[in-house]
């Protein structure tokens, strides 16, 4: 009788332990594979920050950050990039305050109202819009805006729209995930209190996702933030600060490093006193450490804002 | 409090699809009534249509009429809203708001329609509902915690908190505590017994022991086969339907010898 049960429980070890070797084999190659591929993911993120901050980080200063190109020449280093900064803020804030409005409408009609042929068309051209070039969306501003202001118009506000074509597709994209998340059960459980739908959306359904939903928008934000081309043609480029989006050109971040880096090096005489002849470069990469810096801040912003949104258990 | 609801001729169809077929019943007043059925033969279908939820999904419809006090909810004039205000429902689903605290999910009825509670009102209101789930004891201490922290059963008392603070007349229960444990599904069971003081009450069950213990009439729903709409085979006094129902199909069903 025992060696009967030694035996059973021998057998069932065997049983138990038989394991397949090549199973294991292959797990341990795609542990080694995708920790490789995100290694090798990482490498250019790292470098590219590392680079950012280790050509950057020496100029930035006070003086960078508060003063304007205004008057500076060549090498003279005491010039800063306050006009590109706010210039970036106030295009791109514009910008969100255009798409965010319209995308977040947008997604609410697909997921709440839409149906049949005008929703299934709306997705269609979302889709398509977001496949458009930054370099067009800015060209289609400037041509519209010729036909109401003439030729030779370049004002931050075209530059905000020309950015809210990018990211209207975007915003709706991303919010249209998020309202799908919201559990149907939800709503139905404010349907059977009486509430109207209308108000089922804005406080059952908006408020459920709201951490998603300011997620999707800073995403596309930073998608936007960064854009050139469409700004380059829209907004023009200027050396003084210009708060008014509605009047004059503007600079914007992406604007201005492009532009110093394109200058290539000052030439400096042997008897000027404050001139640095790699100042562009250096003014480029400055102000490519703070764009990603707003870009950090901005995502930390949402962060905070998520979590303070996001449903609790406890 | 509690009013009576009388269902003539209803047809329910999702689409093209007719999903239950001539239903005509009257509910009782201050009663349980329980449907019971197999699987996919149209109760909850059909308890949806008694507070006009059934609409919500695409494409639905009801034919014939459902008349609360010899009001029809289907007539021209009736808001949808109002109706839902007036019968309330409970899922078969504990569904709090996991955005609010036990507090707000009891006053969810009154928060989300932006009207306005003075704070001792909205106080008496939150212990009255949670004393008529039978919940303020466990949570008197935690108003402020999220609703989702709860367990399952005490979630489904607190849907039934939400529910009853908008004061309806009707309360339809589809599967209440299918998703619960035996003590929990006591508790609910309990609960529905005090309810019917001051509600009618439709449950809708697949526990036929549940039908039995809480009901006092008793519905039982067929269908012939997949693709065919679901049929109200009888209904009566709960007593009946369980000893000597007078449909074959239901003395079938209700003592097992089902398929």
């Amino acid at each position: 009788m025992s060696t009967d049960t030694m035996d059973t429980t021998e057998r069932t070890r065997a049983l138990l332990t038989s394991s397949e070797p090549r199973r294991k084999a292959v797990d341990r190659l795609m542990t080694v594979l995708i920790w490789a591929a995100f290694v090798v993911a990482m490498i250019p993120l790292v470098s590219l920050l590392w680079t950012v901050l280790v050509n950057g980080a020496g100029r930035v200063s006070l003086d960078f950050l508060t003063y304007s190109m205004r008057g500076i020449f060549g090498g003279d280093p005491s010039g800063g990039i306050y006009h590109a900064i706010m210039g970036t803020l106030i295009i791109t804030g514009w910008a969100a305050l255009i798409s965010v409005p319209v995308g977040l409408l947008t997604a609410i009609y697909l997921v709440e109202y839409g149906r049949g042929a005008l929703a299934r068309s709306v997705t269609f051209f979302v889709d398509v819009m977001t496949g458009i070039p930054s370099i067009v969306a800015g060209l289609f501003v400037v041509a519209l805006m010729t036909i109401f202001l003439g030729p030779g118009a370049r004002f931050g506000i075209m530059g905000a729209i020309a950015l809210s074509v990018l990211m209207i597709p975007v915003v709706v994209r991303s919010c249209e995930e998020m309202l799908k998340l919201v559990p149907n059960e939800l709503r139905e459980a404010s349907y059977a209190l009486g509430v109207p739908k209308w108000l089922t959306i804005i406080r059952v359904v908006l408020r459920t996702s709201v951490a998603g939903l300011t997620t999707g928008i800073l995403l596309a934000v930073a998608r936007v933030i960064g854009e050139t081309a469409p700004l380059l043609v829209a907004v023009g480029v200027t050396d003084s600060i210009n708060l008014n989006a509605f009047e004059g050109r503007m600079t914007t971040l992406p604007v201005f490093i492009y532009r110093q880096y394109s200058q290539g090096m000052a030439t400096c005489r042997e008897d000027q006193l404050n001139c640095v002849v790699d100042i562009s470069y250096q003014n480029a990469w400055g102000a490519a450490l703070v764009l990603i810096i707003v870009v950090m801040l901005l995502n930390i912003a949402g962060r905070l804002v998520n979590r303070w949104f996001a449903p609790k258990l406890r | 409090m509690a009013q009576r609801i009388d269902v003539k001729d209803v047809n329910i169809y999702y689409g093209d699809f007719l999903a239950v077929e001539g239903v005509s019943m009257t509910i009782e007043p201050r009663s349980v009534t329980a449907f019971i059925g197999p699987s996919g033969c149209g109760k909850s279908t059909f308890i949806r249509t008694l507070n006009r939820m059934h609409e919500v999904i695409p494409g639905a419809y009801v034919d014939g009429s459902v008349e609360l006090e010899g009001v029809d909810l289907y007539g021209p004039g009736v808001d949808p809203v109002a109706v839902r205000r007036n019968i309330g429902m409970v899922f078969q689903r504990p569904n709090p708001f996991p955005t609010m605290s036990i507090r707000d999910n009891v006053l969810a009825g009154v928060k989300l329609n932006n009207r306005r509670i003075s704070k001792s009102d909205a106080d008496d209101l939150v212990e009255s509902s949670l004393r008529g789930a039978n919940l303020w004891n466990e949570v008197k201490d935690r108003l402020e915690k999220p609703g989702s922290g709860l367990s399952g059963g005490q979630q489904q008392r607190l849907c039934i908190a939400r529910t009853i603070a908008v004061k309806p007349q009707v309360v339809l229960m589809d599967e209440p505590c299918s998703a619960l444990d035996p003590i929990s599904t006591l508790a609910i069971e309990d609960l529905i017994q005090e309810m019917k003081k001051d509600y009618t009450i439709v449950i809708v069950t697949h526990n036929m022991q549940q039908a039995a213990r809480v009901s006092d009439r008793t519905a039982f729903f067929n269908i012939a086969g997949t693709g065919k709409p679901g049929k109200l085979i009888e209904m009566d006094d709960t007593a009946t339907i369980f000893s000597s129902p007078s449909e074959q199909a239901t003395e079938d069903y209700v003592s097992g010898r089902f398929g």
